[in-house]
């Protein structure tokens, strides 16, 4: 009815005075696109804008950044965890030289109480050469140990899921073997597990640092990229188009910018972390390899890593959008 | 249709740049609204097509008083009002079918519903062979035309033009005058803003003129 209505003032313009604007205005060029398979329309919001590409590259670095602030996290916690839990798994025990007993004795007693006793998995008595070979990175190779009362070392491991009382196989040695101790680590748990925990506070403190930078950074990148769009905000505004329809379309255009830019940061740095994961693999079995898992654990980040980093990405779109969303209010405000 | 009661302006804290403005725009008029340079021309325009609400007074546009209304309603409001700027205001991305067929998409028409009366309006202007250029590559008197067709394609009841002759030479501005005049046959008020005195005299119209943000009507 409308195109009705409005070809009839067309015609009846025409009709009046044959108006048109330029003499012998030519009808719709035939070098023209034709208008049945004319193109889609064109954006509401430019796209490929110098500002959205540049305010993308924010996105991407910034995205960088903070899904690697996130990957050394989980990688420092998750080392954490397995340092405390091999070393927790494991007990020494300590048997000293004792005048007029037999050491042999004394240690394949201690041996046979640790095997019978519930829950422990492996028993390892260090032998004397190997007790002797464990003090030469500090007394050095060739000296004769045979007058000296060296301890002897038996390292007990805890099957996996077990809890075994310790203190019932403490007594329970310390009643039949003389000069025996055993060593828990528990001090050294402790110290480790506060040390790793402060680890993991920095890690948290500097990933929040990186993550606020990021939102900061993105907002401020939003709101340049914005500045370029105020014309288009105007005219729309000012022919009628209302607040949500504006602020829609401008929302999902910086949502597609920060999901790309996010994509691309954050998938570098997925990308990173699983190939280092894979790499690692190599190496494994050679001894930089084991010393370097040894020392740092692995480069694993788990599902949850990776998850972490993806939420990040869905994070940082959101800020973008968001921003963009309070930008554009704010330019409607000013054009009121 | 447009009513201004006593209505004054200021910007922040400055002066009132109008002053007591008092006026009635009627269906199926026509009116040049002109002043020198600074009297608050496009103040009053912007006013006119609710770009701007006002210090004191009472302005009501199709028996709105703008005061009370929502953003959203003022968005309606606005869709019965075609506007041509001063500096055509056409989006730099979009083709000239596009920039003039705006006011329609932000109503949430389809394209295909429109493109014909679209298609028609362009040539009608005499931009038919022009449809798909970029306002980039198109000279200071197309873009006027694309502006025109822009603010009467969703057909307003209220036809506002900021020195719709500024930016062309007389012989189209002539032409640019009859479009008006026959927008105003076919039922469309319309307030043209100008300095140009030879394009008042060459059509009888109510003249609307600002002194020192001051309106003095000459009917």
């Amino acid at each position: 009815m409308r195109v009705a209505s409005s070809c009839m003032m067309v015609a009846c313009m025409s009709t009046t005075s044959s108006v048109t604007l330029q003499s012998g205005a030519s009808p719709v060029d035939s070098s023209a696109p034709p208008i049945e398979s004319a193109r889609r329309p064109a954006p509401i919001v430019p796209r490929a804008t110098i500002a959205g590409r540049a305010l993308m590259g924010v996105v991407a670095i910034m995205t960088f950044l903070a899904s690697l602030t996130t990957g050394a996290v989980v990688l420092v916690r998750s080392a954490a965890d397995q340092w405390q839990a091999d070393v927790a798994r494991e007990l020494t025990l300590q048997v000293r030289a004792v005048s007029g007993q037999d050491m042999e004795a004394e240690v394949g007693k201690t041996v046979a109480i640790a095997r019978a006793f519930p829950g422990i998995a492996e028993v390892r008595p260090y032998s004397k050469d190997e007790t002797v070979h464990l003090l030469e990175p500090w007394l050095g190779s060739g000296l004769q140990f045979n007058d000296l009362p060296i301890p002897r070392l038996i390292v007990l491991r805890i099957a996996p899921g077990a809890a075994p009382d310790l203190s019932v196989l403490r007594q329970s040695l310390e009643e039949q073997v003389a000069g025996v101790s055993l060593d828990d680590h528990r001090s050294f748990v402790a110290r480790m597990r506060a040390m790793s925990g402060a680890a993991l506070l920095v890690g948290i403190a500097v990933l929040f640092l990186v993550l606020l930078a990021t939102m900061l950074s993105v907002t401020f990148a939003t709101r340049a990229a914005m500045v370029t769009n105020q014309p288009v905000i105007e005219v729309l505004h000012l022919i009628g188009a209302k607040d949500n329809f504006i602020a829609a379309h401008f929302q999902q255009h910086f949502l597609q910018l920060g999901l790309r830019g996010g994509l691309l940061g954050g998938g570098i740095a997925i990308a990173l972390f699983a190939f280092a994961d894979l790499a690692s693999g190599w190496f494994s079995g050679t001894a930089a390899g084991d010393q370097f898992a040894a020392m740092f654990g692995t480069f694993s980040l788990g599902a949850l890593g990776y998850l972490a980093m993806l939420a990040q990405i869905g994070l940082v779109a959101g800020t973008t959008a968001i921003a963009c969303r309070r930008t554009v209010s704010a330019t409607i405000e000013a054009v009121q | 249709m447009v009513r201004f009661e006593n209505v004054g302006l200021r910007y922040g804290v400055g002066p009132e740049v109008l002053r007591d403005v008092t006026l009635r725009v009627d269906p199926h008029s026509f009116q040049f609204l002109t002043g020198p340079s600074g009297a608050g021309k496009t103040s009053l325009l912007r006013l006119l097509f609710l770009a701007l609400r006002p210090t004191r007074g009472l302005v009501t546009i199709f028996g709105h008083d703008v005061a009370t209304l929502s953003k959203d309603a003022l968005s309606t409001l606005r869709r019965r009002i075609g506007i041509v700027f001063q500096d055509f205001r056409l989006l730099d991305h979009m083709s000239t079918f596009e920039n003039v067929a705006l006011p329609l998409r932000v109503m949430g028409q389809e394209e295909q519903s429109y493109r014909e009366e679209v298609l028609e309006l362009l040539k009608w202007v005499g931009l038919g062979d022009r449809i798909w250029a970029l306002p980039a590559v198109l000279s200071g008197g197309e873009k006027q035309r694309a502006a025109i067709a822009r603010a009467v394609i969703a057909r307003p009841q209220l036809l506002l033009a900021d020195e719709p002759t500024g930016n062309v030479d007389p012989n189209l501005a002539q032409r640019l005058l009859r479009l008006f005049v026959e927008l105003h046959k076919s039922g469309t008020s319309v307030i043209i803003a100008t300095h140009d005195i030879g394009l008042m005299d060459r059509f009888d119209a109510r003249r609307l003129v600002l002194h020192d943000g001051r309106l003095h009507v000459y009917d």
